[in-house]
C-alpha cells in the first residue's frame, strides 16, 4: 500500500516538475505508437477493405490467417525484426536498428493485423445492398469507398482503438528492437521495465500511471471522434 | 463525411512532421555491457562524460555478458564491457575481440535471508556455503541467463561436485540481477549477486551478505573491442575511444568514487593498468 501511495506521489512529482526525461520518454511513446498506428491504419484498413468487399477462393484462410495475427506476440515480432535488421542481417545497410525508427516498424507489425481483422469484420457488417444502392445513386467507387468507411465509423475508430492500445503497451518488442537507450529510443513500458530491475519501484509505478492516464488521454479523444453527432 | 476523412490526415500531417525530429545521432556507437552496470547507475554516470569528450553517442545495450558476447561473435557490437573472464578469454583467443583491458572489479556476495536456514553466515568459503544450501534443500535462486554471475555461480556448484540443476530447490529465474534479486527477496531463497547491485536495491530488498570475501567470489570487469578484421561494419574508431576511456585517469576516479556518497560505500573499484595477477587472476 505505502508503495502505491508513494507511486502516486512520485509520478505526481515528475509530472509537476515537467521532469524533462520523463516528459522525453512519455512524448516519443506518444509519437512512436501514434506513427506505428497511423501506418496500421493506413494498411489495416486499405486491406481489410479489400478482403472485405471481394471474393476470392481462399478467403476464408486469409480471414482466418489475419484473425491469428491479431494475437501475434510482440516478442516474436520483436527477434523478427531484430534478426531483419541486424548490421549483418538483410535490411542491415539501413542502419537503423535500435532506433525509435525500428520500434516504429514492430509497432506497425503488431498492430496491423488487428486494425485489418476488426475492420474485415466491421465492413462486413455492413448491410449487402448497401454498396449496390450507393453505386446505383451514382457514386464513383472512391465515393463508395468513403461512404462505407463512414458507414462503419463506430466499429473502425475501435479498429484504432485497439491497434493503438495493442502498441502502447507493448514491451517485448520495444525493448529487443530499441534497445531502451536513454534519451534515445527509452518508452514508458520499457522503462518501467527498467526501473524495476532496479528495484526503483515508486519511479517504475509513475511510469505506470503516467502510461495510463496517456492511453486514456489518447482513447478519450478517439472516443469523441467516434461518439460525434453524425452530420446530417 | 470527409470532416472525419480531414482530422485523421491532419493527424497524420502532425505526426510525420513529428518524425522528422528523430535526431539521429550522427557518430554513435553500439556497447553491449551487463545488467550491472547499467542497473548500478554506473553507465548513467559515466556516458554523458564520453559523449562530451568525444562526440560518440552510445547505445547501450544492457542484457547477460554471455548475449553481449554473442553480439560481439555476430559483429552486432562495437565493444563490451563484461565480467566473465573464462568465456572473454575465449571470445579474445578465437578472433572475435581485441584488447582486452582490465577495467575494475567489485566482488560477488551470497545473500540470503536474515534467518538464514541453511546456516552459511559466517562461512569463509563460498563453495562450502553453497554445499550447505544444498544439503538443507534451501531455496537458491540463480540467474539462469549464461550472465557473468551465472557463469560464476556455475563455476562454483561444478567445484562442490554437485549437481544442483533439476533439483527441486535450485530454481533459475532468467532475468536479470535487480529482478533475481527482488525474486530471491520475495521467495526468502539464496542467490548470489554482484556487490554494485546489491548496493543500489538493498533499501528495498530484505536480504543479507551472508557469505563475501572469498578469492572465488572475484568479480572483474574488463572491456573489449569487437574486431573489426572480422566484422567490417564495427566502428573500431568509436570502439578504441570507449576502451581507452575506461582506463583513463578521469574515468578510473569516477568509477572510484561513484556511489560513496548514495551507498556510504564505492561500488566499482577502479583496476586500469593494473597487473591481473594482483587481483589473484
Amino acid at each position: 500500500m505505502d508503495l502505491i501511495l508513494e507511486g502516486l506521489i512520485t509520478a505526481c512529482k515528475l509530472l509537476w516538475a515537467l521532469d524533462p526525461e520523463v516528459l522525453g520518454i512519455t512524448w516519443l511513446s506518444l509519437k512512436v505508437s501514434g506513427i506505428a498506428t497511423l501506418i496500421s491504419v493506413g494498411l489495416g484498413v486499405s486491406s481489410g477493405m479489400v478482403v472485405a468487399l471481394t471474393r476470392f477462393p481462399g478467403k476464408k484462410f486469409v480471414v482466418s490467417v489475419v484473425n491469428t495475427g491479431m494475437g501475434l506476440p510482440p516478442v516474436v515480432v520483436g527477434l523478427f525484426v531484430t534478426v531483419f535488421l541486424w548490421r549483418n542481417g538483410p535490411f542491415g545497410f539501413l542502419d537503423i536498428l535500435y532506433t525509435p525508427t525500428a520500434i516504429i516498424i514492430a509497432q506497425s507489425v503488431i498492430a496491423t493485423p488487428i486494425v485489418m481483422g476488426i475492420s474485415i469484420a466491421a465492413l462486413q457488417n455492413l448491410p449487402n445492398k448497401l454498396r449496390l444502392q450507393i453505386l446505383s445513386l451514382g457514386a464513383t467507387r472512391l465515393q463508395m469507398v468513403f461512404m462505407l468507411i463512414r458507414e462503419a465509423r463506430l466499429p473502425l475508430m475501435a479498429a484504432v482503438m485497439a491497434g493503438f492500445g495493442g502498441v502502447i503497451s507493448e514491451v517485448g518488442a520495444s525493448i529487443m528492437v530499441g534497445g531502451n537507450i536513454k534519451g534515445y529510443s527509452r518508452v514508458l513500458t520499457t522503462a518501467t521495465v527498467m526501473e524495476t530491475g532496479k528495484g526503483e519501484f515508486a519511479t517504475a509505478f509513475a511510469l505506470s500511471i503516467i502510461l495510463l492516464f496517456l492511453v486514456f488521454l489518447v482513447n478519450y479523444l478517439f472516443t469523441l471522434i467516434q461518439q460525434r453527432e453524425r452530420p446530417r | 463525411m470527409f470532416k472525419f476523412v480531414r482530422s485523421i490526415a491532419a493527424a497524420f500531417a502532425l505526426l510525420l512532421a513529428a518524425s522528422v525530429t528523430f535526431a539521429a545521432p550522427t557518430k554513435t556507437i553500439i556497447l553491449a555491457t551487463t545488467t550491472s552496470t547499467q542497473d548500478s547507475g554506473l553507465l548513467d554516470e559515466l556516458l554523458p562524460v564520453f559523449q562530451k569528450n568525444t562526440g560518440y553517442f552510445v547505445k547501450t545495450i544492457s542484457v547477460g555478458s554471455g548475449q553481449a558476447m554473442k553480439m560481439g561473435e555476430k559483429g552486432e557490437a562495437d565493444v563490451l564491457l563484461v565480467h566473465s573472464p573464462d568465456a572473454e578469454k575465449k571470445f579474445v583467443d578465437q578472433g572475435f575481440g581485441i584488447n582486452r583491458k582490465l577495467v575494475m572489479h567489485n566482488d560477488f556476495i551470497i545473500l540470503g535471508p536474515a534467518n538464514d536456514p541453511a546456516k552459511i553466515k559466517g562461512e569463509k568459503s563460498a563453495k562450502e556455503a553453497l554445499k550447505k544450501i544444498a544439503a538443507a534443500n534451501a531455496l537458491f535462486l540463480s540467474r539462469g541467463d549464461n550472465s557473468g554471475t551465472h557463469a560464476l555461480e556455475k563455476k562454483l556448484w561444478k567445484a562442490t561436485g554437485i549437481k544442483q540443476e533439476g533439483q527441486k530447490w535450485y530454481q533459475q529465474t532468467g532475468l536479470g540481477m535487480g529482478q533475481t534479486l527482488s525474486v530471491a527477496a520475495e521467495k526468502k531463497g539464496y542467490t548470489i549477486a554482484d556487490r554494485g547491485t546489491y548496493l543500489a536495491l538493498k533499501k528495498n530488498l530484505g536480504l543479507v551478505i551472508l557469505v563475501e570475501g572469498d578469492a572465488s567470489l572475484l568479480n572483474i570487469y574488463h572491456v573489449i573491442q569487437v574486431n573489426p578484421a572480422k566484422w567490417p561494419k564495427v566502428n573500431a574508431a568509436g570502439a578504441k575511444a570507449f576502451s581507452d576511456f575506461m582506463v583513463a585517469k578521469k574515468t578510473q576516479n569516477i568509477i572510484k568514487t561513484f556511489g560513496v556518497k548514495k551507498f556510504g560505500a564505492p561500488l566499482f573499484f577502479p583496476d586500469a593498468g593494473k597487473d591481473p595477477k594482483s587481483l589473484g587472476l
